[in-house]
């Protein structure tokens, strides 16, 4: 299991918790864990999100893995000018 | 792609990188030679012009086009009805609406028709035989007011599922971040300030205007050429729009005359490509500035509250901001990047920030270097100087007390590597402005600033020609001198002379799908790919070398632009420079090329501290900027001049917005000041040299340990002016711009 | 509408054209003779991409009529470098990464060489105001006014 941080908006589709707990071992995981779970987060992921893993931050890569210990934070998609 | 041990950072003695090469469009450049997007024209051309609501907030009630279609000279004219509706895509339909009305105009400006005519002035005559049958609706353009209950509503039904019941329907999303208790840690506090600041939307201001030359044929085939910060992203959303297929529209990346967010959409474009559909013949749109300023992206206004709980000895012990920012008149202001970064340059144990995505009767904002991060960074900035000021503090020392390093939980959550803050701050402590007198009624600002940067899709091809040069094909608009950084890493990587090495900027025919040119992330992703080309490059001739030698290819290196042979055979064979292999490629089994496609990530986030020195004239309100520093950590600065200028143009560019520029709006909600005379950005009789100081902290990501550096820059201006302005003034200002006016009733406030 | 006949010199060459009544200089040069040196970045003077000079004079050819160029003697930057010989403004624009995007730079050119023209020993504050005009927004002025400075030492030395 992964501990997962979400921002603090988003709580009220997980239960109130900013902290969930998803079995995932990479990215792609991660996402259709949280949807799955959580269907609340469902219009928020297909806006599209980052995820910070232990402190790197990824946009797409289904495959990055991610260690049961890993730091992951979700963050709002980022852009940029 | 996850990053290979090979593409992790590892440091090296450079030859090329870190040294000052001249740019390979410096020539066409100064001579006039070089094509900018209106510098393009193709036979049997008609030129298009735009006809514009008049109106800030307005239902198009019909709009009836028969009489400029019957001008002589008039080949087309197109409104909504000539675009198919987009209903599966709310981010690309709000582009098509923001390029051509539907039901309402948005905002004055908005564009309501087009005419294609075989000269502007045809064109223009047409566009006053069109007549649209308008009723005025109420508008607003102010974020505070849009947030009223009872105010005029743009949109209804488009807030996301963030937002509480009961608010406007122009709040369109809400975004919260932070973590710790915020009132446990204000009670610790010795002081809490609570303050509101607000700062006016600017605009991106490159000098070149949007413009496009379209040309569709009746077998659906399209080609485009324009000025953008991505030719990729203008195929993919030009094709959603035109309902075409991807491959079937070909777009060529004209230069770009400056963008710095507000090129990375369009505008023109699908209006321009209709028009051909409808005309079969090539069109030409340019845009004037007035409509520039007008309809195309500025960035958002934001009014924001802060609140900072801080101990005598400089400790702060809470923090929390709410950000309120309005991005016209549809969704997407940059509030979740102001409200992420808000606090990122502190190390803080309680923190909180909340942001609110506003729709007013204004323009539909674009990305402005660093979104979202210059405005939230003035009101932090601004409340933590005042706060260390008022304990009679060392502004440094208390951003420095308080500042994130390796291992800092982010107040936008994760934990932070290894980042340059902290050497930005002791770096600019220990610089002499710090230490140099000031005269009366001058002050001294500092303010730090972070952005996260990223990478994304990139793809770049390197081909080693028959006579031994190297050409790199990459897919990203040079903005800043990138073709001439390409060059340097894939020269330094293939170990020959820069002037061997060519990157010219590909169509969207020549290479796979690549982000735009934003984010910071060219040097960083395109980079990335570039070395990784060249090292595929090298792979390849040294396979070649092998052949020649009848020596097993893992038994040859790479040195010095040339193959070795190397382990037992080592001395054996005379080294084969990179010419002598692809002299005899043919032989070998044919052209030698390398290439690389990724979506990096790792990315390194940044940080700046700028320093500022101002002089306010009692007399006028009139700010003067006497000396300017800034202090950002590069990774590694590639080509320093490069690096240099994006620090010095980012911090101009907060100046202006810091002092003089703003969007001006009447009661009528028309824009007042769409031109240069009355949207005045720096001139260079308004400024002294910028220094710059450039800290190198590698970023474990990047094989050369690059950071992106072109937004940070804008960040921490808006707070350093501010704050030295308010300490020349002798009492803080709260709005920007800090124009004379304001600045005035200020002193006069005392 | 009847067209202007206009016989003139760009850059020393003669030159006719025929142009519109109410047709710009900046457009005339651009879209009859091909020129596209000169850049439109406001169309009303207060940008200075379109700086061409006149008998001489530094003038925004977009605040000019292309008819008031008859008999006129019209300077652009395609004009600058003679032959493969850049002018040490163009070099030294180069040298010290005088431009990003590069769209000011033809405008901030040709003013600077007026600039030096007229005063070839400028104070940094003389070119600065003299070059007020001439707006750019990549670079925030400090590699252009270097770059001038730098011209105009090598000029003095020169001459």
């Amino acid at each position: 299991m992964v501990q997962v941080k979400i921002w603090g908006s988003l709580a009220a589709m997980t239960d109130d918790q900013t902290e969930v707990k998803i079995d995932a071992a990479t990215l792609r995981e991660l996402l259709d864990g949280l949807a799955g779970k959580y269907p609340g987060l469902r219009p928020q992921l297909d806006r599209g999100v980052s995820v910070a893993i232990d402190g790197r931050i990824y946009n797409d890569s289904w495959f990055t893995p991610i260690k049961p210990d890993s730091e992951v934070v979700l963050l709002a998609r980022l852009k940029g000018g | 792609m996850a990053l290979d041990d090979k593409q992790q950072y590892q440091t090296r003695q450079f030859k090329v990188v870190g040294t000052r090469v001249k740019r390979p469009d410096g020539v066409d450049k100064v001579t006039g030679k070089a094509r900018f997007g209106a510098d393009m024209s193709a036979p049997g051309m008609l030129i298009a012009h735009v006809l514009r609501s008049p109106h800030a907030h307005a239902r198009i009630k019909s709009i009836d086009t028969s009489a400029a279609e019957a001008l002589p000279g008039v080949h087309g004219v197109v409104t909504r009805a000539d675009f198919s509706e987009i209903t599966d895509d709310d981010f690309t339909a709000d582009i098509l609406d923001n390029c051509m009305a539907g039901d309402k105009a948005l905002y004055d400006g908005h564009a309501v028709a087009a005419v294609a005519a075989n000269s502007v002035a045809v064109a223009k005559r047409a566009l006053k035989l069109i007549k649209v049958d308008y009723e005025v609706l109420p508008h607003v353009t102010d974020v505070d007011a849009a947030m009223e209950d009872g105010a005029p509503v743009l949109h209804d039904g488009r807030a996301n599922e963030t937002v509480p019941e009961g608010m406007s329907p122009n709040v369109l999303a809400r975004y919260e971040f932070g973590h710790g208790d915020i009132e446990a840690g204000l009670a610790k506090a010795d002081r809490v300030i609570e303050r509101t600041y607000k700062t006016e939307a600017t605009h991106q201001g490159y000098i070149e205007p949007h413009a496009c030359l379209a040309s569709m044929g009746p077998d659906g085939q399209a080609d485009l050429w324009c000025c953008t910060q991505g030719h990729y992203m203008v195929r993919n959303t030009c094709a959603a729009i035109m309902g075409m297929e991807q491959g079937q529209l070909r777009v060529t990346a004209s230069e770009i005359g400056g963008g710095f967010g507000g090129k990375t959409t369009v505008f023109l474009e699908p209006v321009a490509l209709a028009l051909s559909r409808k005309t079969s013949r090539p069109v030409k749109m340019v845009m004037s500035r007035s409509e520039v300023l007008r309809a195309t992206g500025p960035t958002a206004s934001s009014s924001i509250d802060v609140r900072i709980g801080m101990t005598k000895d400089g400790q702060i012990t809470a923090a929390f901001a709410e950000l309120r920012y309005q991005g016209g008149a549809y969704p997407g202001s940059p509030v979740e990047f102001g409200s992420m970064s808000a606090f990122a340059p502190y190390d803080l144990e309680n923190v909180k920030t909340v942001g609110w995505d506003v729709v007013t009767n204004r323009p539909k904002q674009a990305a402005y270097r660093a979104p979202g991060a210059p405005m939230a960074a003035y009101a932090v900035e601004s409340a933590i100087d005042e706060l260390a000021k008022g304990f009679g503090l060392d502004p440094l020392a208390v951003r420095l007390k308080n500042a994130a390093r390796e291992g800092t939980k982010a107040s936008y959550g994760p934990t932070f590597p290894a980042i340059g803050l902290e050497a930005t701050l002791r770096a600019a402590k220990d610089h002499p402005h710090w230490a140099a007198p000031l005269g009366e009624n001058q002050g001294r600002g500092v303010a730090c600033g972070f952005w996260f940067n990223f990478g994304g899709d990139t793809c770049v091809t390197l081909n080693i020609t028959p006579d031994g040069t190297v050409t790199v094909s990459e897919g990203n608009p040079d903005i800043g001198g990138s073709r001439a950084s390409m060059s340097m890493m894939a020269a330094e990587e293939l170990g020959i002379p820069y002037e061997q090495v060519r990157t010219i900027v590909a169509d969207t025919g020549s290479l796979g799908q690549n982000e735009v040119t934003d984010g910071s992330r060219v040097t960083f992703a395109v980079g990335l790919a570039t070395i990784e080309s060249a090292r595929a490059a090298k792979r390849e001739m040294c396979k070649r070398a092998a052949m020649v030698w009848g020596i097993e290819e893992d038994a040859v290196k790479w040195e010095d632009g040339a193959a070795h042979p190397a382990g037992e055979n080592a001395g054996k064979h005379p080294p084969m420079t990179l010419k002598e292999i692809a002299a005899v490629a043919s032989n070998t089994g044919g052209p030698i090329a390398g290439h690389h496609e990724a979506n990096p990530e790792g990315a390194g986030v940044s940080f700046a501290t700028h320093m500022v020195d101002t002089e306010v004239d009692p007399e006028t309100g009139a700010v003067k900027i006497l000396r300017y520093t800034v202090f950002q950590d590069a990774g590694k600065a590639v080509h320093p001049d490069y690096v240099e200028g994006q620090f010095q143009g980012g911090a101009v560019q907060g100046i202006g917005w810091a002092l003089n520029e703003e969007y001006i709006y009447g009661d009528d909600g028309i824009l007042q000041n769409a031109g240069f005379l009355d949207y005045r950005i720096p001139v260079a009789s308004d400024l002294p040299m910028i220094d710059t100081v450039i800290l190198e902290i590698p970023n474990p990501g990047h094989p050369y340990g690059v950071r992106g550096v072109g937004e940070t820059s804008i960040v921490p201006p808006l707070a350093a002016v501010a704050n030295s302005v308010s300490e020349a003034a002798g009492v803080r200002l709260t709005q920007l711009p800090m124009s004379p006016p304001k600045v005035l009733s200020a002193l006069h406030s005392k | 509408m009847s067209k202007i006949h206009i016989t003139t010199s760009v850059n020393g060459d003669p030159t006719e054209f025929l142009c519109e009544a109410d047709e710009t200089l900046l457009d005339a040069l651009r879209d009859r003779l091909g020129m596209t040196g000169a850049k439109e970045g406001c169309g009303t003077g207060d940008c200075g991409a379109c700086s061409v000079t006149v008998d001489g004079r530094l003038v925004c050819s977009c605040l000019m009529l292309g008819a008031e160029a008859e008999g006129r003697e019209i300077g652009t930057i395609e004009g600058m470098a003679e032959g493969d010989q850049l002018h040490p403004l163009q070099r030294k624009f180069i040298e010290h990464a005088a431009l990003q995007c590069g769209i000011c730079t033809p405008g901030l050119l040709v003013a600077a060489k007026s600039l030096l023209e007229k005063h070839p020993d400028p104070t940094e504050e003389e070119a600065r105001y003299w070059l007020a005009g001439n707006l750019c927004r990549c670079t925030g002025y400090d590699k252009i006014i270097r770059a001038v400075m730098d011209a105009a030492q090598e000029m003095r030395e020169a001459s």
